[in-house]
């Protein structure tokens, strides 16, 4: 080794006291740029809207609201699962003024966290726009209301129309006629029920359906705020219920992702699917989505019915000090009016809009039926994990979920497990 | 560190006087001046500083949490402190929790059985100067180099059940049903360990590469003279030789296989048959669920787990280092 001659020890010294203050100088940046004084006229926005059609349709509803009030949009779109894994920090750190999220309990959730703000104000202009019951799932239980809502995905049980019509199925309105249709797809070497839960959270949309058709919505929404046991007749009934239609799922659904099983649909070979409106994200745009057509979850008990709708509600909501209140409350007063809501469910193909006025003129025959639904349901429900505490949702139920699908035959034991859980997360 | 046994002088006897050390009173004050001991302080000071805020307050931090139940919201005073509930909870109520464990070990065996051993096969291979070397080595050194997301995208190509390549494959030789290799809990594990040792192999690979390549080359000779064959002299001679790199592989396997996590993440969020302790803590802690006493608590006993593996390792290197 050659002895290396030492660098002057002054001049590291130096540089390391350089290097530090750079860092410092780096790190107090972001905050200089947050005292500067705001424009009065800017409002942000952070959208977890993502799709390429989700992110041109809040372009143009955002544009239309800079040319009315001449305000300028700063719009921040994140990834929607990364986002939903990150909100609880981002509102308690310095959130956008208005925030795109969920409607139901969690929106209620932040709300009675003080992490976001009264919007009441916005909705007196909004008078009548809504139904109550959409109303109610942007209140929290202050009365208050913190969500302006814009939009809804339904779920049904999506098909193509040209296969039904080929081999002369009909939709089915009761159980019986659900499980004969099954039956027969299977003899015509169809997978009748395609299902894909690699994810975890799609399958519970399969327990909420059959929750909602053997016990009532009410006793679902119940249920999943914790007030009944996990371990009774009426859940073990929902599994029962299930096992039964199990073996018309398409087969190994734990290791096939939702898209996977979307486009089993998608190549005819599936029958049906249980699934949201953002299908439509995967169905290509033309003859293809033109072909898709939906009936509702069948009926199970006829005392019952087939009335109660799952449909999860989008909308907006302001962060709990926006830093431009007025500019914010004007902005989401904006995304609840009639205009904005039908721009923007024109551009985003799952997307239909919640005003009681919107118009359904311009609607394909699936917008139509859905909507139709919507408005004459008896009850909406948000989804599972947007209908109870996340952390009971994702933590307890998706693994429980998953359990059931490969191992369907210890039904007591799991509830008995479901249970256990509960209490604990529940506290009680 | 001296341990009562070897200490020969007894202590009530006044140390040899030692005629290197300088006399007291000259040593430092006059050597170094202001300046100096400032920078001393800094360089001294800084790491520990960054040492302590960053490592050891956060863990002590986890170890308080792992006693209450806080949804991570609000301030101090909504943090409920509920004694050891969260650890009876993992252990008693927590489906989870023990196929973790047992995920994490099959994880940690299965990277000291497989890809640590094939690596040093192929860096054994690789230092015989083939023809191609490089060529090898970058095919194995390939997988290390691409990012995670990356690499969980690559093995779903091959592994969905119904677009896979790996079950078009085996529908051409046999007319079996294609294997849910991601969804069957009995082998999902397996399926990911392949891939977390697809990456794995060629990272040992390279070290072993690196330490065979300091070999000094006499010793081998030395042994071909003896009339040792390539394999006596593998075992015999370079692979004590190897002993630092041994070391190092030794820790890096323990790491990876503790903070094992992207693959199953990406793949099914480290659930049916994938989970892992790294997993849970991070669908606890992170996210709407934000079950952070219970998180921590996960996280404490992946601490625990740790500290058994360094602990061996650093009472290793100190043994070495008294040598």
């Amino acid at each position: 080794m050659h002895p290396r001659p030492p660098a002057p020890p002054g001049l590291r010294r130096r540089s390391l006291l350089r290097g530090l203050a750079g860092a410092g100088t780096l790190a107090a940046l972001p905050a200089l740029a947050g005292c500067s004084s705001r424009d009065p006229n800017t409002v942000t926005l952070t959208s977890n809207r993502a799709n390429a059609a989700q992110r041109a349709a809040m372009q143009d509803i955002v544009g239309l609201f800079e040319a009315e009030s001449g305000h300028t949009v700063e719009i921040n779109t994140f990834d929607s699962t990364s986002f939903q894994e990150s909100i609880n920090n981002y509102l308690q750190g310095t959130p956008d003024d208005v925030i795109a999220w969920f409607a139901g309990y969690r929106t209620r959730f932040f709300a009675e966290r003080g992490l976001i703000s009264d919007v009441s104000q916005v909705w007196e202009g909004l008078e009548g726009a809504f139904t109550d019951q959409v109303r109610d799932l942007c209140s929290a239980p202050d009365g208050k209301q913190y969500m302006v809502p814009d939009s809804t995905a339904p779920w049904a049980v999506f098909h193509r129309r040209s296969l039904f019509e080929e081999n002369g199925y009909e939709a089915p309105a009761t159980r019986a006629e659900f499980v004969e249709l099954c039956e027969r797809m299977r003899r015509d070497g169809l997978e009748p029920i395609a299902s894909g839960v690699r994810e975890g959270w799609p399958a519970m949309g399969m327990f909420d359906h059959l929750n909602l058709r053997l016990n009532g919505p009410e006793f679902h929404l119940e249920l999943l705020d914790g007030l009944h046991s996990w371990d009774s007749p009426e859940v073990r009934a929902v599994f029962g219920a299930w096992a039964e239609l199990l073996p018309h799922h398409q087969a190994d659904p734990l290791g096939r992702g939702i898209n996977e099983a979307q486009t089993s649909l998608v190549r005819r070979e599936a029958g049906m699917m249980l699934c949201g409106m953002f299908l439509t994200h995967v169905f290509p745009e033309g003859e293809d989505l033109d072909d898709l057509d939906c009936f509702p979850f069948p009926e199970f008990d006829a005392e019952i019915g087939a009335d109660a709708v799952e449909a999860p509600i989008d909308g907006f909501m302001a962060s709990g000090t926006p830093r431009n209140p007025e500019a914010a409350h004007a902005l989401l007063a904006h995304f609840g009016t009639r205009e904005a809501e039908e721009v923007y469910t024109a551009v985003d193909p799952q997307a239909l809009p919640l005003r009681l006025d919107a118009d359904t003129s311009g609607f394909s025959p699936l917008e139509a039926k859905v909507n139709d639904m919507v408005v004459n349901a008896g009850a909406l429900t948000q989804y599972m994990d947007r209908d109870s505490r996340p952390d009971f949702a994702s933590i307890v139920m998706i693994p429980a979920l998953q359990r059931f699908l490969s191992r369907p035959d210890d039904i007591a034991d799991l509830t008995a497990s479901i249970q256990r859980q509960k209490l604990s997360i529940f506290g009680q | 560190m001296a341990t009562p046994g070897t200490t020969a002088a007894p202590p009530a006897a006044p140390p040899p006087p030692d005629r290197r050390r300088p006399p007291r009173g000259r040593r430092t004050t006059l050597r170094y001046g202001r300046r100096d001991r400032i920078s001393l302080a800094l360089m001294l000071g800084v790491p520990a500083f960054l040492v302590i805020g960053l490592v050891w307050l956060p863990a002590a931090a986890t170890v308080l949490l792992s006693f209450t139940r806080w949804d991570g919201i609000g301030g101090l005073e909504t943090i409920e402190w509920i004694g050891t509930q969260n650890y009876t909870d993992a252990y008693t109520l927590y489906p989870p929790f023990e196929p973790a464990l047992r995920n994490n070990l099959v994880w940690l065996l299965f990277l000291f059985a497989v890809p640590t051993v094939l690596g040093m096969f192929f860096a054994v291979l690789l230092d015989r100067e083939l023809r191609g070397g490089p060529v090898y080595q970058s095919v194995f050194y390939l997988p290390v180099v691409l990012s995670l997301a990356l690499t969980g995208f690559i093995w779903q190509l091959i592994y969905s059940s119904d677009q896979g390549l790996l079950n078009a494959f085996l529908a051409l030789v046999s007319d079996r049903p294609p294997v849910d290799w991601f969804g069957d809990p009995d082998i999902n594990l397996y399926a990911v360990l392949v891939a977390a040792g697809w990456k794995h192999t060629g990272y040992i690979m390279l070290l072993y590469l690196a330490g065979l390549k300091a070999v000094d080359p006499s010793l081998r000779e030395a042994a071909a003279i003896d009339g040792a064959g390539p394999v006596r002299t593998f075992t015999s001679v370079v692979f004590p030789a190897l002993l630092p790199i041994n070391v190092v592989v030794v820790v890096v396997t323990v790491i990876d296989a503790l903070r094992a996590f992207d693959l199953v993440w990406i793949i099914n969020r480290g659930r049916n048959g994938l989970e892992l302790i790294s997993a849970l803590v991070t669908s606890n802690v992170i996210g709407e669920a934000s079950r952070v006493g219970f998180g921590s608590a996960l996280a404490v006993i992946m601490l625990a787990f740790s500290l058994v593996f360094i602990a061996i390792y650093v009472s290793t290197v100190l043994r070495g280092a008294q040598r």
